[in-house]
């Protein structure tokens, strides 16, 4: 096993293999094999090249393939189709050059900080004095100096990713993969992480040739990158690519860097040609939709700040994520559920009520559990589905189990778990159906009982 | 304290339709187990130079350290069994499928049924040596450890977080290192937990395998179980407390010096991200902590220890997964076939032993016996309830009660009660009382300590801004042990009434029959059958008798016990 030169790769300039890419991904697709239905398809038809010295953004909506994309690159996973080259030859696995930051942080909870940052290098077969002395230079440099006997659970969420960040870089590795680094950490926290981590790539002392990183978060990545991919969901491709232009450090008050943000949210909430909306590749069963855990109280809070001044019924999504204290990104999957039971429509970065959101907004409360019933029957055909089986039935109770399986069949577990979760949420709060937890059962309320 | 579930009820989505393969394969084994025993039955076994064993009290301390030093033996082979078995059953689906199950049913048959061939058959391995003798005892102290440690295991690899596989994977730790990395490390809480649960259960098998008659032969190594079966043959009540006595130092000393430092230190592994405030340091880690002399050999041990942890010992790269691909079909079709026709060999082989000599009455009268027992068993199950839960329940609510039982608790319930039935057989033996019911009690003597000690830990646990709720509501009296103690402390009562209705069944093959000098006391019960067909050499009967068994507790398992904890688990739990 060839182990790396202890001497910091840093620094280092261009050698003969600068024109040759570090990184290429052609044609790869991915996709899952699911019994009842059409294969789900993930990533189709992605190309993906990095160079040496730069920082790559990848950009999109949940669940639209990011992660997964990033799992090829790391060599974790094997796409179903296409060929991943490192360094000009194919990936069969982890590659020595790469490196992962998680956004668990992924640490053992059971290793001291510095227990941690050596694991790669153990894997490597590096000697105990050399592991030593390149994981101290890893712990300075990432300032955690003093924090080398401490566990992982006396640390903060900060200190934490900043660990993660050591591990990493001690295996001196050319590419640094990030999935969604900070999004786990308090605002503060991940600024002066992301401040902390330009600066060092700024002062050439990162020993890594490029980052590559996963973001829901537009801001970030418009702060951090050198070029941005935005991806489509369903099935996820490169729909967009943009380069930034900007000087590091940047600043986000600056008009050209919000504009640059606006426009992301513009191509981000763009809605689907309409040809592709005309001819969905399944059959619009309502199954194949994952929904946002979004709550129902939070969804009304939504549609009365919007109805009412300042706003009065159209708010840009950034100034409106920004008045409510929220992330960016999580006010994204908001406004995409209001849009989709139509209380809401997502335009170029604007958020703008409908009229069934403004009735909603101003009803009470027995009232806007039957707007928002109507509104679920007529945009969540699960809703439906599931109505229909407790009605068919004598007994009226219909099992959750079929319809996770059934959902099972268009998303992950997880995600049809959380979609599961969600309709019954919703389903319950607009008194289309009771849940027995228990049981495990749909049913319907005593009085719709005896109606039906 | 932590509720860990109890590994028969580890919740596996698996068909039945394996249970009933995984059923005839254990018990096919264990019929080749006798078969081969019995070859060596025929041929007359040189006598071992048969041990005398001295009553005399001075003697009574180099047994217990014989004993002791069976009981880790057997505790090495569990580990080394564990870290083996449910690895392969963790990373292997299809091996998975069928050792799994196994080890399922394994968990619910009473070895103890099977001593005498066990012993028998590790005779043959080793004729004319007293290693023979040994390993068959520590043998049967291994099947009484093994099972849910390695349950334990095999559930905590299949829990292992995605995050951390992950890690290890793309920084490319070799499948040793990640072993010992992450899969070991994560699994030691619930792992030293079951240690210390399956050591304090085999204390009772150490006691019942050190003296083993086979025919009229009775082979014996030195130890306190056969300190106290010589002392029942000659009727010395005097030497019977000695025992009693020196079992009790020996649990005292392990307890102090193995168990309360093993558990506070496995701590360190809990998956958890906050960091919980510990109870006190336990004096043995405290000096093992803060000595010179012992940091120092701790420190290179561990030095070493880790050394070897992080050879790669494997020169293949780590590959992508493939998560697209599908496993074949044609190679599980395969493989389903291998263990249907290995399970018909086996069905056939059982049916081949058992049709000789046995007819259907035979099975009737099993049944007619196992249901004597689980009536037993029931019933000792209630009674230990109504006594333990208001008991557990007042002192678990009381911080200060609950630090000096606790311990307690746990204590008695690793004490072998097989030691304290002489003297309940000599009141009965004396007043002439009814064997089936006073012969009932024994059988819970020694596990209803897991009900009380889980019952404290549960009530223990008991959120205190709940009781502030409760008491703010005044809520009392029949209503609060209704809707707010009783849910509360269910999952802990249930994993409790597991442990101890489990160790009921297989304690009843030596409770249900007991003996002072020559007097001879044996209750109605599948426990007695058992062991007469064992005293008489009947090896059909005997398997018979262990299989109806066996299917007792599994369908106990199934029906009662896996329903009953999922409910209390899922109503009682919050998010
Ligand atoms: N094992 C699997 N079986 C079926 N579908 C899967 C599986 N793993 C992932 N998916 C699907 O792949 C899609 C992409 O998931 P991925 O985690 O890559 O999205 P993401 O862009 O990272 O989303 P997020 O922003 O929520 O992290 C999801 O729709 C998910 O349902
Ligand atoms: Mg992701």
């Amino acid at each position: 096993m060839p182990t790396q030169p202890a001497a910091p790769l840093w620094g280092k300039t261009m050698d003969q293999n600068a024109i040759q890419p570090l990184l290429t991904v052609r044609n790869c697709r991915q996709s899952y094999h699911k019994e009842a239905s059409a294969d789900l398809v993930v990533l189709d038809d992605v190309d993906l090249t990095l160079q040496e010295g730069e920082i790559v953004g990848l950009l999109g909506r949940s669940g639209s393939g990011k992660s997964t994309l990033l799992r090829i690159v790391s060599g974790l996973l094997k796409p179903t189709a296409g060929e991943v080259k490192w360094r000009g030859e194919t990936l069969h696995g982890p590659a020595a050059g790469v490196a992962m930051v998680f956004q668990s942080f992924a640490l053992f909870p059971w290793l001291t900080v510095q227990e941690n940052v050596e694991l790669g290098l153990e894997a490597l077969g590096v000697k105990k004095h050399e592991r030593e002395e390149r994981s101290e230079e890893a712990i300075d440099l990432i300032g955690l100096g003093g924090y080398d006997g401490a566990y992982p659970k006396e640390l903060s969420g900060g200190m934490r990713q900043r660990v993660g960040l050591a591990r990493a870089l001690v295996v001196h590795p050319d590419l640094l993969l990030m999935d969604e680094p900070f999004s786990a950490l308090d605002v503060l926290t991940a600024e002066t992480l992301r401040t902390d981590l330009i600066d060092l790539w700024m002062d050439k002392k990162l020993p890594v040739k490029s980052v590559l990183i996963v973001t829901h978060n537009i801001e970030e990545a418009v702060l951090m990158c050198d070029r941005i991919l935005v991806f489509s969901s369903n099935p996820g491709r490169v729909a967009h690519e943009l380069t930034v232009p900007f000087a590091h450090p940047r600043n986000r008050f600056d008009p050209a860097f919000r504009q640059l943000v606006d426009d992301i949210y513009g191509i981000m909430t763009r809605r689907a040609p309409k040809e592709v909306q005309a001819a969905p590749a399944v059959p619009p069963t309502g199954f194949a939709t994952p929904l946002h855990p979004v709550g129902t109280n939070l969804m009304a809070g939504l549609l009365e700040t919007l109805s009412s001044p300042p706003y009065d019924g159209r708010a840009d999504l950034p100034a409106l994520a920004a008045a409510l204290q929220y992330e960016a990104d999580e006010l994204l999957p908001l406004g995409e559920t209001l849009g989709m039971l139509g209380f809401a429509e997502l335009e170029e970065g604007d958020l703008i009520l409908t009229e069934t959101g403004k009735r909603f907004a101003e009803a009470e409360t027995e009232d806007r559990k039957e707007i928002f019933a109507t509104q679920l029957k007529a945009h969540v055909p699960l809703i439906n589905a599931i109505r229909a089986v407790i009605d068919q039935r004598s007994n009226h109770r219909a099992s959750a189990v079929r319809f996770r399986d059934e959902l099972e069949d268009h998303m992950s577990p997880e995600y049809a778990e959380e979609t599961l979760r969600t309709v019954i949420s919703w389903g319950r709060y607009a008194e289309i159906f009771e849940y027995d937890e228990e049981a495990q059962q749909f049913g319907l309320e005593e009085e719709d009982e005896e109606e039906a | 304290m932590t509720n860990y579930t109890p590994s028969i009820l580890a919740g596996r989505r698996l068909p039945n339709r394996w249970d009933g393969a995984a059923l005839l394969l254990v018990m096919g084994l264990l019929i080749a187990l006798v078969d081969v025993g019995r070859g060596t039955i025929s041929t007359p076994i040189a006598a071992i130079q048969n041990t005398t064993i001295h009553l005399d009290p001075s003697y009574l301390p180099y047994y217990a350290l014989r004993s002791t030093a069976r009981m880790f033996a057997a505790l090495f082979f569990s580990l080394l069994f564990t870290f083996t078995y449910a690895t392969l059953a963790a990373k292997s689906r299809r091996a998975g499928m069928v050792l799994v199950p196994i080890l399922d049913i394994l968990q619910s048959v009473p070895i103890l049924g099977f001593l005498t061939f066990t012993t028998v058959f590790f005779m043959g391995l080793f004729p004319g040596k007293v290693m023979g003798a040994e390993l068959a005892s520590v043998f049967v102290i291994f099947t009484s450890q093994a099972w849910n440690m390695a349950f334990s295991f095999y559930q905590s690899l299949t829990t292992l977080p995605n995050d951390l596989q992950e890690v290890s994977r793309s920084f490319r730790l070799s499948p040793w290192q990640k072993f010992w990395r992450l899969d070991v490390p994560f699994a030691m809480p619930g792992l030293v937990w079951n240690t210390m649960l399956s050591m304090s259960g085999g204390w009772f098998f150490v006691v019942a395998s050190e003296a083993v008659t086979v025919g009229n032969t009775t082979f014996t190594l030195p130890g306190i179980g056969s300190y106290v079966a010589t002392a029942l043959r000659e009727e010395n009540l005097r030497a019977i407390f000695y025992a009693i006595l020196a079992m009790l130092v020996v649990i005292l000393l392990y307890d102090q010096l193995i168990f309360r430092p093993l558990v506070a230190w496995s701590a360190k592994f809990r998956f958890e991200t906050t960091a919980a405030i510990s109870g006190p340091e336990p004096w043995m880690l405290k000096l093992l902590r803060r000595t010179q002399l012992f940091r120092e050999i701790g420190e290179t041990v561990t030095g070493a220890m880790r050394a070897v942890f992080r050879l790669r010992l494997s020169f293949a790269a780590t590959r992508q997964v493939d998560e697209s691909r599908e496993p074949s079909r044609a190679v599980d079709a395969l493989w389903f076939t291998a263990i249907a026709l290995v399970a018909a060999y086996a069905g056939w082989k059982i049916i081949g032993f058992i049709s000789g000599t046995l007819h259907w009455h035979d099975l009737g009268q099993a049944m007619l016996m196992g249901t004597f027992t689980m009536l037993r068993v029931t019933v000792l199950m209630a009674v230990a309830a109504i006594i333990w839960v208001p008991v557990g329940v007042w002192i678990g609510l009381r911080p200060k009660a609950t630090r000096i039982a606790q311990p307690i608790a746990q204590f008695l319930a690793a004490f072998p009660a097989n030691l304290l039935f002489p003297p309940v057989v000599l009141l009965i033996v004396y007043y002439h009382l009814s064997a089936d019911i006073w012969l009932t009690p024994l059988m819970l003597i020694g596990t209803q300590w897991y009900v009380l000690f889980n019952v404290i830990a549960g009530a223990a646990a008991f959120p205190g801004d709940m009781k502030e709720a409760v008491a703010n509501f005044h809520i009392q009296g029949w209503l609060w042990w209704r809707k707010v103690m009783i849910p509360g402390i269910l999952p802990y009562f249930i994993t409790g009434a597991i442990t101890a209705s489990g160790g009921a069944w297989n304690a009843s093959i030596v409770a249900e029959v007991a003996s002072w000098g020559n007097h001879t006391l044996a209750a109605h019960g599948l426990g007695a059958y058992i062991a007469e067909a064992t005293a008489n050499g009947d090896t059909a009967r005997v398997v018979l008798g262990v299989a109806v068994m066996a299917t007792f507790v599994i369908t106990f398992n199934r029906i009662l016990w896996r329903p009953l904890y999922a409910y209390a688990t899922r109503r009682t739990t919050l998010g």
